[in-house]
């Protein structure tokens, strides 16, 4: 498909963060947030799911209609109302399967449809949804409110993951971008789209460490920066460790003292938790700013209160900020830098507003750490800018980044042999050469997979492509040349060629984890007609809500003496036009609804005139 | 496959300025990135992608001395497998074996081999800068004349770095567990 850039095709960069979402894009001056449909510019990246009710009265017409998703803010007030309708930090499961999240399942209250061992499935309500397609939500809000925003279409974007994401994550989040309807022209590493935001104003060599930890990710990364190239050295992190650990960990904590003064076990209880879940967060983000705070609770009549002072608060976390230290030891040393090299240190995602996290950091890298920028936006703003880069707005500047984990083959006796190191330079490349080891075999299989350690199955599994229909030959007597090639946003590509005959080998790939091409089409086909439906169910709400307006004027134009100086004919009219409006009220026309409005309108014009004469009087 | 010297526009030589060579991959890297041919046709895009990943893979290899060295040495034919630096070096025999020795009685547990192990560490990281001085020469001496017989003894001593790398790191790793 060709990418075509009309002079109306924005692109803007998206920030698709385990907690919140935003989305930026790049303006005249520099890049600048969007902001949301409430005016707030973070969308929570929490989904709601509305039941759905056979009969719709003219109640529903309000607030949330049935079936209806909900994201962001709204459907973080839901995750208290109706938590087994709703979810969040679905980043944690993008690109992973069953086995993987084990762990998670016992934190986090995601709802795992059955059947999900071969494709993770989220149960929301009664109906089930894959990872990709719930981020899909978030990132389709965010599109909305830039298409509002701009009053134009929005359909490519840039979106950021997590520098230590591997493929099947990297995978799972642009499958997402495209049941969002949106064409995702670059994955950006989150540390890199950060430095870029940074490094606008700031100097034009030298070397710089990102240190990024959000609510679900740390990302640490190095770079190099030369007259507008941004070259990261190195990168390193971890995919499950952030902000969300904390919560978790004081929410425990709060699960514990409630069970003994209580005497009742809240865990059971989805609204309980999450309402302390909230209270846990809240006391979180006040210790920051504040010596001492409370997580309070008040649920059924009972009341619940716990002080935090800081220095309990840093004791607690001190182990989550210690897991972060290994890995920036390792960078450090993966770059080739010495602490002392380093000139700056940014801080970015919102866990770094904790004070024991920016004195670590200081600790480590013996420099004061950059915070200038407001930690949740940074990211969000370095998107706009690789999207400016993309669509040619930005010239004098090139992200050059790396791949984060190795690319291996499994080779005799389940180990690995490398082709393409952690830390190289994407696009980067390795080619093998592949032949047959029994006389007349057609197939080849070859099990790729992601990692640094020795053996298969220590690593992770990545796909198996099997090389099929090879001319039966003598062992030994194929060469299939196989090109192992990771693009710029970090995602295996695989192509092969028969040596003898230059043609094109074909080849079958079956991902690991994740979902396959035809999923991910038939995913977008169901996501654009449920948006349609979506879409008309809003236009029929939008009329009924114009016809309560307008029919709750007239009921009251009735009683102003202006409706008596109608004739009886003009009378006759109104009431006609009031029956008429209420007759198709239920129907699912909006344009039915919107007729009868217009209609009402008019034979109200006069009374409405006689009206605005009265008052002036 | 693409030359690296030729793609990077340097000389071909074993000794080279890593300024220019930044400089030469920092300018062609702003003409073929792929972020820079989004509004392309496809055939040309993927050429980008193809192009870039050479230089990407080029400039990792040209960067590093003895990367850079055993690619000019897989150039000019030589075998540079990894099995031919797994022969033990002759004149470090006695030494290896008494390493292997330590090395065993530290990985059974017993502690006491530990002052060896840590002397030996010593021992064979001096030795691994006495063999990078003595490649520096040699790679002078190639760039200069450019002939096979340097070349074969640049594999040789290459070789040997490679073994006794191998033995420092299995060291460090006997007298650091890894967690």
């Amino acid at each position: 498909m060709e990418i075509d850039f009309g002079t109306t095709n924005r692109v803007i960069g998206i920030d698709l963060g385990t907690t919140n979402s935003l989305a930026a894009f790049m303006d005249l001056t520099g890049p600048k947030i969007i902001p949301g449909a409430d005016g707030d510019q973070l969308v929570p990246s929490v989904v709601s799911i509305n039941p759905r009710q056979p009969n719709r009265d003219r109640e529903g017409a309000g607030a949330f209609a049935s079936g209806e998703i909900v994201v962001g803010n709204a459907a973080r007030e839901l995750l208290l109302t109706q938590p087994e309708r709703t979810v969040y930090s679905v980043k944690r499961l993008m690109g992973r399967g069953l086995e993987d999240i084990q762990e998670e399942l016992k934190l986090f209250p995601f709802h795992i449809a059955p059947g999900s061992e071969a494709v993770l499935q989220l149960q929301l309500g009664d109906r089930t949804y894959t990872p990709p397609e719930i981020s899909a939500f978030v990132l389709r809000q965010l599109k909305q409110n830039a298409e509002a925003y701009f009053g134009e279409l929005v359909t490519q974007a840039v979106i950021t993951v997590p520098a230590y994401f591997n493929d099947a994550q990297r995978q799972a989040t642009k499958d997402a971008g495209r049941i969002a309807g949106l064409e995702v022209l670059r994955l950006v590493n989150e540390p890199t789209a950060a430095s870029l935001a940074y490094g606008l104003d700031k100097r034009e060599n030298g070397i710089v460490a990102v240190y990024d930890l959000g609510g679900g990710t740390f990302d640490i990364s190095i770079l190099k920066l030369h007259d507008g190239i941004f070259e990261v050295l190195a990168t390193n992190g971890d995919t499950h460790l952030g902000g969300d650990d904390i919560d978790n960990l004081l929410l425990r904590i709060a699960l514990e003292d409630v069970r003994s003064e209580w005497g009742e076990d809240l865990s059971t209880d989805s609204e309980g938790v999450q309402r302390l879940r909230r209270a846990v967060i809240q006391a979180k983000e006040q210790i920051s700013f504040v010596p001492f705070t409370a997580i309070e609770l008040e649920y059924h009549g009972k009341k619940y209160q716990r002080e935090i002072n800081r220095e309990l608060f840093d004791k607690l976390i001190t182990p989550i900020v210690n897991r972060t230290l290994g890995p920036c030891r390792d960078c450090i040393q993966d770059a080739g830098v010495t602490v002392d090299q380093i000139d700056e240190v940014v801080m970015v995602g919102g866990s770094t507003r904790i004070p024991l996290v920016l004195s670590a950091v200081e600790a480590l890298f013996r420099t004061k750490p950059h915070t200038e920028l407001n930690p949740d936006e940074v990211v969000a703003l370095g998107a706009a800018v690789q999207a400016g880069i993309l669509s040619g707005e930005v010239q004098d500047k090139l992200l050059l980044d790396v791949t984060p984990l190795s690319l291996g083959i499994e080779i005799m006796g389940g180990v690995v042999s490398k082709l393409i190191h952690r830390n190289s330079t994407i696009p980067a490349s390795a080619t093998e050469t592949f032949t047959t080891g029994v006389d007349g075999q057609r197939n080849v299989l070859i099990h790729v997979v992601q990692g640094e350690r020795e053996l298969v199955k220590d690593n992770r599994s990545l796909a198996r492509f099997d090389l099929k229909d090879i001319d039966p030959l003598p062992a030994g007597l194929a060469r299939i040349e196989v090109r192992f090639l990771i693009d710029a946003n970090g995602i295996l590509n695989v192509t092969a060629r028969d040596v003898r005959t230059g043609a094109e080998q074909s080849m079958d790939v079956k991902p690991s984890y994740g979902l396959t091409d035809e999923q991910v089409e038939k995913m977008i086909q169901e996501s654009v007609e449920k948006a349609e439906q979506d879409f008309a169910e809003r236009q029929v709400r939008e009329a009924r809500v114009e016809a309560d307006t307008i029919l709750a004027a007239v009921e009251k134009a009735r009683r102003h003496d202006a409706y008596f100086e109608l004739s009886d004919a003009e009378r006759a009219d109104i009431d006609k036009a009031i029956n008429e409006l209420l007759l198709v009220y239920h129907s699912d026309q909006h344009n039915l609804i919107k007729q009868k409005i217009e209609q009402l309108n008019q034979v109200t014009l006069k009374l409405a005139e006689n009206m605005m004469k009265g008052t002036k009087l | 496959m693409t030359e690296y010297f030729e793609l990077l526009g340097i000389p071909r030589s074993l000794h080279l300025s890593l300024d220019l060579l930044q400089q030469r991959y920092y300018e062609l890297s702003r003409q073929l990135h792929p972020d820079r041919f989004m509004r392309s046709p496809e055939a040309e895009r993927q050429k980008a992608l193809d192009l870039s990943s050479t230089l990407n893979d080029a400039y990792r290899t040209l960067k590093n001395p003895l990367k850079r060295a055993m690619y000019v040495l897989s150039q000019e034919g030589f075998d540079v497998g990894e099995q031919r630096s797994k022969d033990v070096p002759p004149e470090l025999l006695e030494e290896v074996f008494e390493l292997n020795m330590a090395l065993e009685e530290m990985r059974a547990g017993d502690d006491s081999a530990r002052p060896q192990l840590e002397s030996a560490e010593k021992n064979f990281t001096r030795m691994l800068s006495d063999v990078d001085r003595q490649l520096e020469d040699l790679f002078e001496q190639y760039d200069r004349a450019q002939s096979r017989e340097k070349l074969s003894e640049i594999r040789g001593v290459l070789n040997r770095r490679k073994y006794i790398q191998n033995l420092v790191d299995e060291v460090h790793k006997s007298l650091v567990p890894s967690p």
